[in-house]
């Protein structure tokens, strides 16, 4: 390595560091969701005879089509829940002083970075027949027989909800506080009420921040296999389960990589209509 | 009497938000402390609160050797998975960082793309394309799968680092006759060092804790933990896996920790 020329930019380095993880996902990354794409395009196993046999199969099928719509519908209410429950905490964290800011990222963090299998299991202990809800119910006498907790979808929307709580949060405290603190005090000064305030002005600048959690929130959510699996049990069918049974049980790998396609766009259609929001919402934030 | 009522309606907006948060910040904890507490009992059930307290079932996770055998599995693909993420993100961090070239953009999203996409659609088109070209589902196999759906994190946290450097040192540096070698092992890399371990940090944790990616490209000789764990809690609620998501919640708030000492984890995530 001698000196480096002077005309050279010595502040930037050579698209050719990048070459070998752009190599690396050509042939690990697109390779193969093109080579699913190809299958997905064959009416029969060994992939011979082209056709759309598959998504026809999908589309035309009410069943494939109820677990497509429940598992959007899943998202879009464990989002809600999220944005519902995770904006106050990101405001509370605005407002208190720096100890108390370090202690509510860490409760924030830890579930993040937890294994998703033990969040999981630790809402069957919650949930459960002999669960902590259960056991407190009967006790009060509220009760007089375990109420069903588990395998339903209020038990897999609120553990989904505790779940992905972080991705939500994250994104809210950094719009959060980005907002000069002073639009806030302009406002009440000028006599609007705090709940007003809260709507017109702080809500409405913190949008990017409300769209990225929701993005982030709604795309882990459907794809959430071990918590949809664990909490909501055998009755209840999302698509990333819908798609494993297909796949490994069933061995039809042509309709599992229909499934997968069709699902890759559906995330792909949400995340896009989010992104466009957020396009929007960046023009209004600036304005 | 107007100031009466502003106070008042102040008052209400300030404690709904702060109960509501409160009720969301212990709905977020609450669950690793049941667990924890749960793991104690002395009883053959997942009964709330425990009959009694013993460490009876940490005695059996010391024997479970399906467990142990899974865990050492994800270990080892997690710590090369972890590996190839940090030379192939952080010399492609390098590349994207600065440029403004449509090629670098395009080689962004590409490269954080997996973060979105389904990780089970992935999954699934791997496994087809190992045994497309004929290549066995193996530790190989998983490393790479891993790598792909946990090299962006390793990729988004050096560019954030690079973003932060000022391009001055580096000119600095040149200007005093420093060679690009050298300003990068004794300038660049120094600075950046905070963000490269943040990213390897939460690229190993989400190997570690990878099972849409491993559900496939694995077999009974390259058992993984978490999906050991599934298919163990599928079967029947064994207070043996408390155990050890109790060991886990230790670890992880333990690393969580000493993380936040070396990078300022949390500063990282939330700007």
């Amino acid at each position: 390595m001698g000196t480096a020329p002077a005309s050279r930019d010595v502040t930037s380095y050579g698209m050719g560091l990048a070459a070998p993880l752009a190599l690396f996902f050509l042939f690990f990354f697109v390779a193969p969701l093109v080579q699913l794409f190809w299958l997905s395009l064959h009416n029969d196993t060994a992939g011979l005879h082209w056709g759309l046999g598959q998504y026809i199969h999908f589309l035309t099928d009410p069943f494939s089509l109820s677990v497509l719509g429940s598992t959007l519908l899943l998202g879009a209410e464990v989002t809600a829940v999220c944005l519902v429950l995770g904006f106050p905490i990101a405001w509370l964290y605005q407002r208190v002083g720096p100890r108390l800011q370090t202690i509510i990222i860490l409760i924030v963090l830890l579930p993040l970075l937890t294994s998703v299998v033990v969040r999981t299991f630790a809402w069957i202990v919650i949930l459960g027949r002999q669960g902590i809800i259960n056991a407190t119910l009967q006790s009060l006498g509220i009760i007089d027989t375990p109420l069903k907790l588990l395998y339903t979808q209020f038990g897999v929307v609120i553990a989904l909800a505790q779940v992905q709580m972080p991705l939500m949060i994250l994104p809210l405290i950094t719009a959060l506080g980005r907002i000069d603190s002073n639009l806030d005090d302009a406002s009440c000064s000028l006599g609007a009420g705090s709940w007003r305030t809260f709507f017109r002005v702080v809500l409405p600048l913190s949008l990017p921040g409300v769209i990225a959690g929701c993005t982030l929130t709604y795309a882990a959510a459907i794809t959430a296999f071990i918590t949809q699996s664990l909490v909501g049990g055998g009755q209840m069918l999302f698509m990333p389960m819908y798609l494993y049974q297909q796949a490994s049980t069933l061995q039809n790998w042509p309709f599992a990589s229909a499934i997968s396609i069709i699902f890759l766009l559906a995330v792909l259609a949400v995340v896009s209509v989010f992104t466009t929001l957020g396009r929007l919402s960046r023009g209004y934030g600036g304005a | 009497m107007a100031g009466r009522k502003r106070t008042l309606e102040a008052f209400s907006f300030e404690l709904v938000m702060t109960l509501v948060a409160i009720i969301a910040l212990i709905l977020i904890i609450a669950p690793s402390l049941v667990v924890l507490i749960v793991s104690f009992t002395s009883g053959f059930s997942l009964r709330f609160p425990p009959p009694g307290y013993s460490l009876r079932w940490y005695a059996e996770l010391w024997d479970a050797w399906q467990l142990h055998f899974a865990a050492k599995n994800s270990l080892i693909v997690a710590l090369w998975a972890t590996g190839l993420s940090v030379v192939l993100g952080v010399a492609a961090a390098l590349a994207i960082s600065r440029s403004q070239a449509l090629s670098a953009r395009l080689l962004d999203s590409l490269f954080m793309s997996p973060l979105v996409l389904p990780a089970l659609a992935f999954g699934l088109a791997a496994l087809m394309l190992f045994s497309l070209v004929g290549l066995p589902v193996s530790p190989l196999t998983l490393v790479i799968g891993h790598t792909v759906v946990c090299v962006p994190y390793v990729v988004r946290n050096t560019v954030a680092a690079l973003a932060q450097l000022e391009p001055t040192l580096l000119e600095s540096s040149a200007v005093l006759g420093a060679s690009r070698l050298y300003t990068f092992r004794r300038i660049v890399l120094p600075l950046i060092r905070p963000g490269i371990i943040a990213g390897a940090f939460i690229a190993f944790m989400s190997s570690f804790d990878n099972v849409p990616v491993s559900l496939f490209l694995r077999d009974a000789a390259t058992d993984m933990l978490p999906i050991r764990m599934w298919q163990d809690l599928e079967g029947k609620l064994d207070v043996t896996i408390a155990a050890l998501s109790s060991v886990l919640i230790i670890a992880t708030v333990v690393l969580v920790a000493v993380m936040e000492r070396v990078t300022g984890l949390s500063r990282r995530l939330t700007n």
